[in-house]
């Protein structure tokens, strides 16, 4: 993907994550009117808007931690909103989600944290639960920090210990909220080269919602944006550019430029390598 | 008006927290090593100030007893009246309260602190439950260590007053002891033990539910903490109340 950021998925495709209708508000404040959405396997999706719109209540709708007002969303072919049990359970095995504060427990190590979710879904034994933390741990750049705790952490190895912990049962869909938001410029690189690493050596979906526009064009294939309670523009970088729609213009513009495609491909290298 | 709206969804949410707790504690597997970490921290952390307002209570209300009826010279009374008083109400009650103050306020700032760092979000995201992960152990033990330190506290409030008693009516140790063995039946005892058993339930629900529907950051968790205080206190007093006739139309029938 890294060469070519404008392909267009194919029309034919089905999608494997789709909002139809969904509305959702929170007592008086009304988040989305009406919203549609539809994901493709293999595509990075960025999803953009203003602070404050409730681009993140998305994504917890799609793993079932809010639950829509109406509507209808499905992931793999199902209803998620009726999903219950062990089926709610099967589907957040393959859709994780990196929260925006890494949200790690910090009354566990490191390896308890990424081993949590290989034990809740009962991820072969012990031993090759260890041998999956001190994998993921490579992929994210930070191998041996096995039994440090998150307060001795920083803000950017949290988010990549987040994400450790997010792929440690090989999800096939990843959601990040915010993933660059309050990082230094070095990991805000990090993270995006790991994002697209992800993508291109485990196929991985990933739906990233954000509003650092840098962020955004360099790691996106296709671009949401969420205007007036719905996806008011859903289209590749460069229609988005040619898109008359003046409220998305000043978001874009909002970003200080396009980084090129070299520098695009050099991220997935040394995003993990630094 | 809108105050009795909001208490009242308050008591549907604690509610139906329960039902899904219940749910939960009979889900295999059982998570053992929770509830044990639970019932350490939450139970035993919580002995030394049971042991210590028992103490006090118990000598206190010696001392109130034994001045209060010399005038009718009922002093050598006061074994009963102390005992008494410290199993069936003062031992659960204030036990509960200072518990319940120290340990409620403690699962609210966790949970309501996980909760606003989105790691409850993320227990549920990773595959777990939250209320299976976070509540059902907290509330196990409390059900199982209130009852326990009240049992400590109506020991340690008995020779409180003990101490007292000898010192102010003259009496000796065996005397007293004696007095609360005749005065105590069974039923006394379990009347306050099994009013405990209500309090530990409530401190645990109310200071998880507390912590679950904490917002607005460090703030809120702040606000929540003394909110849970509030309610724990309230509570327990309340329904000590409503409990004692519960208990005594019980003991009536049998």
């Amino acid at each position: 993907m890294s060469t070519d950021t404008s392909t267009p998925v194919q029309a034919q495709e089905e999608p494997i994550i789709s909002f139809r209708g969904v509305d959702k508000a929170f007592g008086e404040k009304v988040i989305y009117r009406n919203l549609d959405l539809d994901i493709y396997r293999g595509e990075v999706l960025t999803v953009i808007g203003g602070s404050g719109m409730g681009k993140s209540v998305m994504l917890k709708m799609l793993i079932g931690l809010l639950q829509s007002d109406s509507g209808s969303i499905q992931a793999f072919g199902e209803e998620v909103t009726t999903m219950k049990g062990q089926k709610l359970l099967g589907m957040r095995r393959r859709v994780a989600m990196l929260f925006q504060g890494a949200a790690l427990f910090d009354s566990m190590s490191v390896a308890e944290n990424i081993k949590y979710p290989l034990v809740e879904h009962g991820w072969g034994t012990p031993a090759e639960q260890d041998d999956r933390v001190a994998e993921v741990l490579e992929m994210v750049g930070m191998p041996g920090i096995e039994d440090l705790r998150p307060s001795e952490l920083s803000g950017g190895m949290k988010k990549r210990v987040g994400l450790a912990r997010s792929i440690a049962v090989k999800p096939e869909v990843i959601l990040y909220d915010e993933p660059t938001t309050g990082l230094d410029p070095l990991n805000v690189r990090r993270i995006n080269g790991l994002i697209l690493r992800l993508q291109e050596q485990l196929g991985v979906t990933s739906v990233v919602v954000t509003h650092d526009m840098d962020s955004c064009f360099t790691v996106t294939d296709r671009l949401a944006f969420l205007h007036d309670l719905k996806m008011g523009f859903v289209g590749s970088i460069e229609q988005a550019k040619a898109a008359d729609f003046p409220a998305l213009q000043e978001f874009l513009q909002g970003g200080r430029g396009v980084l090129g495609d070299e520098e695009i491909a050099g991220l997935a290298e040394d995003g993990v390598n630094q | 008006m809108n105050r009795a709206l909001l208490l009242l969804g308050h008591v549907g949410g604690v509610a139906s927290l329960t039902g899904r707790t219940f749910k939960e504690t009979f889900r295999s597997p059982f998570e053992t090593k929770l509830l044990v970490d639970q019932i350490d921290s939450s139970g035993i952390g919580s002995w030394s100030i049971a042991v210590l307002t028992a103490l006090f209570t118990g000598a206190v209300m010696a001392m109130q007893f034994a001045i209060g009826l010399e005038p009718y010279g009922a002093s050598l009374y006061t074994g009963k009246l102390v005992s008494l008083g410290i199993v069936k109400e003062l031992g659960p009650t204030l036990t509960a309260v200072l518990v319940g103050g120290r340990v409620g306020a403690g699962y609210t700032a966790t949970i309501g602190s996980m909760n606003v760092t989105e790691q409850v979000d993320a227990i549920a995201a990773l595959g777990a439950d939250p209320v299976r992960k976070l509540v059902v152990p907290r509330v196990l033990a409390c059900i199982i260590a209130l009852p326990l330190l009240t049992i400590l506290a109506d020991v340690v409030g008995c020779f409180g007053g003990m101490l007292i008693t000898m010192d102010e009516v003259g009496v000796t140790w065996r005397f007293f002891v004696d007095q609360v063995i005749d005065t105590l039946s069974v039923g006394d005892i379990l009347h306050g033990l099994g009013k405990s058993v209500f309090f530990g339930y409530f401190i645990a629900i109310i200071g998880c539910y507390v912590g679950l529907n904490t917002r607005g950051g460090t703030e809120g968790v702040g606000r929540s903490t003394t909110t849970t205080v509030v309610a724990i206190s309230i509570t327990v007093l309340v329904s000590n109340f409503f409990l004692t006739q519960l208990f005594f139309a019980l003991a009536s029938h049998t």
